[in-house]
């Protein structure tokens, strides 16, 4: 970690929570708030030495609690400031009263959640609980495979929050446990392309807390009295419209990052071996590499299959995702969640959701795994292909099935 | 204490969709429905400027050789009387 940012650096060793960090850094933050919370800790601890050792020119405000972390940085970003944060699962509970009031300022600041399972059942490990779980508070929500992607996407996720387009904060999700700690080789990119590429910072432009033009920030729209409920109703469309814009944003700024650092990833939705496929899996976050192995092993065995993940889950890609799945005959859908509402997952939700607007009915089923930090091997993924093949030649969909039931 | 330097805000200038704001004062004070108001006892006045710098509602007013209060919008709260070092504030009841 001592090579952060030395002099030509290109590679280092590190694991998403440092990766996060060094994005952190490289993007020149100015005010990061935190409170560690399990997998997260050690992603604070990175951040609080690269200040330490003069890497990171941000004020470090260490708070008393979740709340606080976001109110200070609703502050600081009203005041101009980039600003930056990281919790999961019950830090993000305690966080939720500003997390909601985030958007609806136009916020873009940016959040990691190290995504941890929800209690309870007492769990400290990975799942997507606590992201899921705020899906519909109008967060830009993307979901990183690896630590390149981690690092890569965090970066990212400032020159997508801040576009005047869109305006909206950004959760970059890193699941907890396989990519909080697992460690790999890193490529960092240059420091004054990553300035150049961010540009300045204008992060309140349309709100601000300046004694020189003084203004009222979110006073009360007067609902139904006062000017009457179009008042709400315009700045409620004003979110969804910059929920819109973002997808047009997120594709290009993926395409300007892979320009100018000649290293991509699939902005939206990634598809691997979807060409031929005749039936397909849908992954979200680290474990689609197990999933990716899976598919190959059954290709060699001949069997006609593909994969995509979803990496941008909120706004969610509704029009690639139903154009991804024209040919296939069987979707199966992995979730690291829960959806209690409907017994199954909520990116299964999703994906049949948009499949509405496809032609013709495809047959899907959800499978959940990887609760609590449960591995996700290819013998689970081997499993989801072969039933996924069974409704490919007409077998009807079951009931949602538990990968970890027995394991 | 110091004049503005810049125009006010235009909020015309900003698309009217994003985040809700207010760059015209709200006619509503709360100097009509407060019950005690300060009252400064000038021989006590030092002009050390404590009360001004705790006022939530910033309703204190420099004068010549001490502070007072801007009566429309002071709420009555009382921080300016628990603040004051010198005992200068008291608060008075607003009946009859």
């Amino acid at each position: 970690m001592s090579a952060v940012l030395k002099p030509n650096q290109k590679f280092v060793v590190c694991d998403g929570n440092e990766a996060a960090a060094l994005a952190v850094t490289l993007a020149q933050v100015d005010m990061v708030a935190v409170y560690p919370i399990t997998p997260q800790s050690s992603l604070v601890e990175y951040l609080a030495k690269f200040a330490a050792d003069g890497k990171l020119d941000a004020e470090i405000v260490d708070v008393e609690g979740e709340h606080s972390v976001l109110s200070v940085l609703h502050g600081a970003t009203l005041a101009g400031a980039r600003t930056y944060t990281a919790t999961c699962g019950p830090g993000l509970a305690f966080m939720f009263e500003p997390y909601m009031r985030t958007p609806g300022m136009r916020m873009p600041l940016v959040m990691t959640i190290v995504t941890r399972d929800t209690l309870t059942p007492q769990s400290v490990w990975g799942g997507h609980q606590d992201a899921m779980s705020v899906r519909e508070i109008g967060w830009i929500q993307m979901y990183c495979e690896t630590v390149q992607e981690v690092l890569d996407t965090t970066i990212m996720a400032y020159k997508i929050a801040e576009h005047h387009d869109v305006m909206l904060p950004v959760n970059v999700c890193h699941d907890g446990n396989y990519l909080s700690y697992g460690a790999t080789r890193c490529e960092l990119p240059d420091k004054d392309k990553v300035h150049a590429f961010l540009g300045t910072r204008d992060v309140n432009w349309h709100a601000a807390l300046d004694p020189e033009r003084p203004m009222a920030i979110d006073p009360l729209t007067g609902g139904a009295g006062g000017p009457g409920p179009a008042m709400f109703v315009r700045y409620r469309k004003g979110q969804c419209t910059g929920m819109q814009n973002s997808l047009r944003v997120i594709e290009e700024v993926h395409a300007e990052w892979e320009r100018v650092f000649g290293r991509g990833h699939s902005p939206l939705i990634e598809q691997y071996r979807m060409e031929d496929a005749e039936y397909a899996l849908v992954t979200i976050g680290s474990m689609t590499g197990a999933a990716k192995d899976a598919v190959d092993e059954a290709r060699e065995r001949g069997q006609r299959v593909g994969l995509v993940k979803v990496k941008t889950f909120r706004p969610f890609p509704s029009k690639v995702v139903v154009q991804a799945f024209k040919n296939v005959k069987a979707i199966g859908v992995v979730d690291r969640s829960v959806n209690f509402s409907w017994n199954n997952g909520p990116l299964f939700q999703e994906v049949v959701g948009a499949l509405y607007q496809a032609p013709t009915r495809i047959p899907a089923m959800s499978f959940i795994g990887g609760l609590a930090g449960a591995d996700l091997t290819t013998g689970h993924f081997g499993r989801v292909i072969e039933r996924v093949a069974d409704m490919a030649r007409g077998g009807e969909p079951g009931e949602t099935v538990w990968l970890n039931q027995d394991d | 204490m110091t004049k503005q330097a810049k125009a006010p805000f235009d909020a015309s200038t900003i698309p009217n969709d994003l985040c809700p704001i207010a760059s015209t004062p709200n006619p509503m004070l709360p100097g009509d429905w407060r019950s005690m108001r300060p009252v400064v006892n000038r021989d006590k006045c030092v002009k050390c400027a404590v009360c001004w710098l705790y006022c939530p509602v910033q309703c204190v007013v420099e004068k010549a050789a001490w502070f007072d209060f801007d009566l429309a919008t002071c709420k009555g709260c009382g921080i300016c009387m628990r603040e004051c070092p010198h005992g200068a504030i008291t608060m008075v009841e607003e009946a009859s």
